[in-house]
């Protein structure tokens, strides 16, 4: 390993990449979430109800095991983050987790008979879970933006300002924004995403008629977001000397600055605008396609705006000095490169999610496999 | 460091960690054994193409998935806990006991969430062949699961592969595979396992049992008993043998813990290995905090130092020494750790000093200290002692520790002769009219869940202070947070989990009721 010169600061910014992708890859998986929270209100009879959380349903482990790998990844690559966020915007997280137990077990216990709190009750713990947890984990990461209110000590170790431990960031409208964006997003998503996997008509038109408000709940709170970001103030890190301070028009020099990034963004709204075009007015049931891979690219963009081009990723607006940085909040050199060697195997995860994804995927939903399969939810 | 945490705080963290890691272990060793014997049933069928078999394996497919989901539930709490509740913790160490989680979730998590699902829905959609490789594939990922996560306690409890950074002020990983090969991790992951392969095979046993007891599906349930009675005689053996070796390692990493294991006041050569044992509080004292007599015991002259050496004239330090030091025996006291410790922590604070002042020469010097490993082996390697105030601080709660360790070992060996039993009447064909037995093996089931439990509280309970093992003591790594928030917390996940476990007991009673189907 020792033979390999890799710097320190080559392997901060792929670490970031990494990072970026998998909260990119969580975002789009939020359409399991997206169709949750359409449970009591999409659904015609009982049936279209099993047919979408049948649906949604299979995919749930995957978009859960994607959150705790990226909650993994960014504990080994960015530590200082890990402990300072999780350990000071406690109820924050405590929050988004409680949602995400809710829906472990309300899959598999919904519809088994004893389950001593009734249906009822497990669809209840699916909607809160489709709804807050889109929402909390988009009004989380809004702070990377607009800051929190922490302090360090020389020994690194975190002291949270306000006595609401992470729940003030609802009283900045744009964490709001952009929490109600993603919420809406996982939902456009869900709803491209039933049209595409199942087998009928119904809940086809169901579903279309839902799109239009939707889309709009999404684009206007999003567009607010982006526009605000990058007309405001952002937190400037100088690259040689690591100080922060407050620069004009930041993030709209990051987008100026790396042409990339903006390519990336605008292909990923063009995406997201393409599929809801052809769902739409085309009628056609492979919007889901476009809208996943632009929701991708456009959040892979925001987080590479908030992390390059010396951007404080996790700002203090409490205490300037404590804002984190790739640089400052990053593992070892020898931690980084080992976990390196371990990110080659994410191809590998991918293909095999891939072909699995394929092999279930095969044949659309439909209701006389909700008649017959021996396991469903 | 310690900038006036209040005990109430760290109180309730640990009382919430505890809380969510034994609910969590009341799923995981269920996953990490029925997956296998899942897949062993189903590569059955999968030979013998009998339906019959087929039957079978869903059955316990579908007890797998209700435990599973529940398992998956209470395992993300955990890994945010580190953070929420322990973030000194996680600063200190993250460069190190991150990466084993980061690889868990990339290597283990993904391949059994991947693969539960075709093992799941897969069954008419896939090739037969494919969905068996699922099958196992799930098994191994499981398994995967266990051992990086228990890589990382095994690295708590044993810090090894790294180096003490005085710039970012927290340990660096210098060596990944001293890390993955720490012999406690290895010890506690053969440990794990097989605990876990026990407890499936009984939870088969025993419902199997009851089965036979209704005169219901008697052919299901007898095939069932022989796969468990097979992986458990195998899997028990395994367990007791890990479970010996565990001891002997903690015997050289962990010292205190190992006398409390024992209740071993004062260190002796020949010393006895304790079968079972009642304690009273001794009239000796280290500060407040009284040793431990015993009432009455039932020993193995001169085992306990067979054990540990290999020779019986070897010593084994106690309580007793392990404090106030025994030159003879060339065993440290703790005025002379905490001393080591505080050198370490001075250089430390001269170091944070002189880099404040811009005084370069002597950063680097103290750099340079630093990075010997004569400094790192001989000083860093106590940095923890010098954040504890009293001698009787660095004592676990030896009742606790020694009577959890005791019941755990005498019900492992009886794990081991029900197995036996079980082979014994299977083999002859008695099953059925030996009714008691059958009652034995349905009653039989809530035994290797305590077992599991009360290992772990050996395990944890047993290195208090330390968080790590002689670097960290608990107390310096807890968020700084409310003690209301934390206990506010504590009530809700001790709620939420209690309703959640109640509803999945219920579930699963009924889906045994039902039998299985088609
Ligand atoms: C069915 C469960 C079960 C059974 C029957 C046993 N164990 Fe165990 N034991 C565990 C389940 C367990 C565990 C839950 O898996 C632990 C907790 C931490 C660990 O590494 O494994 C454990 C821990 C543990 C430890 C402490 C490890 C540490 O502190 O790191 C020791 C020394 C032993 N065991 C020894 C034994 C012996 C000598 C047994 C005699 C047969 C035995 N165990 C049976
Ligand atoms: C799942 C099985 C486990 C169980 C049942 C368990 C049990 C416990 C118990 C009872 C305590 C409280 C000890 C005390 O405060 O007196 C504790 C503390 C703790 N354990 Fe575990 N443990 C488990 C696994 C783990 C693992 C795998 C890790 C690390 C990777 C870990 C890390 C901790 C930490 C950080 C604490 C809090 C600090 C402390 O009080 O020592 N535990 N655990
Ligand atoms: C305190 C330390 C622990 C943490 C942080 C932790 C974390 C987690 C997480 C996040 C999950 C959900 C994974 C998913 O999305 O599928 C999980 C599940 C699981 N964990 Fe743990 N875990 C801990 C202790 C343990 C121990 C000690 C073992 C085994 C020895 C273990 C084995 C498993 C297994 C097999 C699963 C799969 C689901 C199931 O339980 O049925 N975990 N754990």
């Amino acid at each position: 390993m020792t033979t390999i010169m890799i710097s320190h600061l080559f392997l901060q910014n792929y670490w970031w990449i990494i990072v970026s992708l998998l909260a990119s890859l969580l975002v789009f998986l939020m359409f399991v979430q997206g169709g949750q929270s359409f449970i009591f209100t999409l659904p015609g009879s009982e049936m279209q109800k099993t047919m979408i959380v049948n649906t949604v349903g299979r995919k749930w482990d995957l978009t859960f095991t994607t959150l705790v790998t990226f909650g993994g990844a960014f504990f080994a690559s960015f530590p200082l983050f890990y402990s300072t966020s999780f350990g000071g915007a406690y109820w924050v997280w405590i929050a988004i987790l409680f949602c995400f137990i809710l829906q472990a077990v309300a899959f598999e216990f919904r519809s088994k008979p004893n389950n001593v709190f009734g249906q009822k009750t497990f669809d209840v713990f699916l909607l809160i879970n489709g709804a807050l947890g889109p929402l909390l984990i988009g009004t989380a990461v809004a702070t990377f933006f607009t800051g929190s209110q922490f302090s360090l000590n020389d020994m690194n170790n975190v002291k949270w300002a306000s006595p609401w431990y992470g729940l003030e960031a609802v009283l900045d409208v744009r964490n709001l924004a952009l929490g109600l964006a993603v919420l809406f997003l996982s939902r456009v998503n869900g709803l491209l995403y039933i049209i595409n996997s199942i087998d009928d008509e119904d809940v086809k038109q169901r579903s279309l008629k839902k799109l239009p408000l939707n889309a709009v709940l999404f684009l206007v709170p999003f567009l607010f977001f982006v526009i605000a970001i990058l007309l405001s103030q952002g937190f400037a890190a100088d690259p040689a000397t690591g100080t922060i301070s407050m620069e004009k028009y930041k993030y709209l020099h990051n987008l100026i600055q790396m042409p990339l990034v903006l390519i990336l963004f605008l292909a990923g709204v063009v995406g997201v605008l393409y599929g809801l075009f052809i769902a739409m007015f085309k009628k056609s049931n492979s919007g889901i396609w476009f809208t996943s891979l632009g929701t991708v690219l456009a959040v892979f963009a925001v987080f590479m705006l908030a992390g390059f081009n010396g951007t404080s990723f996790y700002p203090s607006a409490y205490d300037l000095q404590s804002s984190l940085t790739i640089r400052n909040a990053s593992s070892s050199l020898f931690t980084l490169k080992t976990m390196m060697f371990v990110s080659f195997l994410v191809p590998f995860v991918l293909a095999y999610i891939w072909y699995a994804w394929k092999s279930i995927n095969v044949t659309r939903i439909t209701s006389e496999e909700m008649n017959n399969n021996e396991h469903k939810y | 460091m310690t900038e006036n945490i209040d005990l109430t705080l760290l109180d309730w963290s640990r009382a919430q960690f505890a809380l969510t890691a034994i609910y969590h272990w009341l799923f995981v060793p269920l996953t990490l054994g029925l997956s296998f014997l899942v897949a062993i049933m189903e590569t059955i069928y999968f030979r013998t193409g009998n339906e019959e078999w087929r039957r079978i394996t869903r059955f316990w497919m579908t007890l797998f998935g209700i435990n599973f989901a529940i398992g998956v539930a209470t395992g993300i709490i955990l890994e945010f806990e580190f953070g929420t509740n322990w973030s000194n913790y996680s600063w200190f160490v993250g460069d190190i006991f991150g990466a084993p989680l980061a690889v868990e979730g990339i290597v283990a998590f993904f391949l059994e969430s991947t693969f539960v699902a075709v093992m799941f829905f897969g069954w008419n959609k896939v090739s037969k062949k494919f969905h068996l490789l699922s099958t196992w594939l799930v098994a191994v990922g499981s398994n995967l699961s266990a051992l990086w996560i228990l890589v990382a306690n095994g690295w708590m409890q044993n810090p090894v592969g790294m180096a003490f950074n005085p710039d970012t002020a927290r340990n660096e990983m210098v060596s990944f595979w001293a890390v993955l090969f720490n012999q406690v991790a290895v010890d506690k992951f053969l440990h794990t396992i097989s605990s876990g392969y026990l407890l499936a095979s009984i939870f088969v046993l025993g419902i199997s049992a009851w089965f036979v007891l209704k005169k219901r599906e008697t052919f299901f349930a007898k095939r069932s008993m022989l796969v468990a009675a097979v992986f458990g005689i195998l899997a028990s053996l395994m367990n007791a043998y890990t479970g010996d070796s565990s001891a002997r390692t903690i015997a050289k990493a962990q010292p205190v813990k190992f006398a409390a294991m024992e209740a071993l006041s004062e260190g002796k050569t020949n010393a006895g290995l304790i079968a079972f044992g009642v304690l009273k509080d001794s009239e000796n004292k280290i500060g407040e905090t009284a040793l431990k007599d015993f009432i009455f015991k039932i020993e193995f002259p001169s085992f306990l130092s067979i054990l540990t050496s290999g020779d019986k004239d070897s010593f084994v330090p106690g309580i007793t020494d392990l404090v106030n030091g025994n030159t003879g025996y060339n065993v440290m006291s703790f005025e002379e750790k905490k001393s080591r410790g505080e050198t370490a922590r001075k250089a430390l604070i001269g170091y944070k000093a002189a880099a404040k002042e811009g005084n370069i020469r002597m950063r680097d010097s103290i750099k340079t200290i630093f990075a010997t490993q004569s400094f790192q082996d001989d000083y860093f390697r106590y940095f923890g002692y010098a954040s504890i105030v009293k001698a009787e601080d660095i004592i676990p709660d030896i009742s606790g520790t020694f009577y959890s360790f005791h019941f755990m070992v005498i019900l492992g060996f009886l794990f081991i002769f029900l197995f036996v039993l079980a082979l014994y009447y299977l083999f002859k064909d008695k099953l059925v009219q030996n009714r008691w037995f059958l009652w034995l093996c349905l009653f039989s089931m809530p035994l290797p869940y305590i077992a599991s439990e009360l290992g772990w509280i050996v395990a944890e309970l047993g290195r208090q202070p330390w968080i790590i093992q002689d670097l960290m003591p608990v107390s310096t790594a807890v968020s700084n947070i409310g003690s209301g928030s934390v206990m506010a917390t504590f009530f809700i996940f001790a709620v939420l989990f209690t309703t959640l476990l109640i509803a999945e007991v219920s579930i699963m009673v009924k889906q045994v009721k039902n039998g299985p189907q088609h």
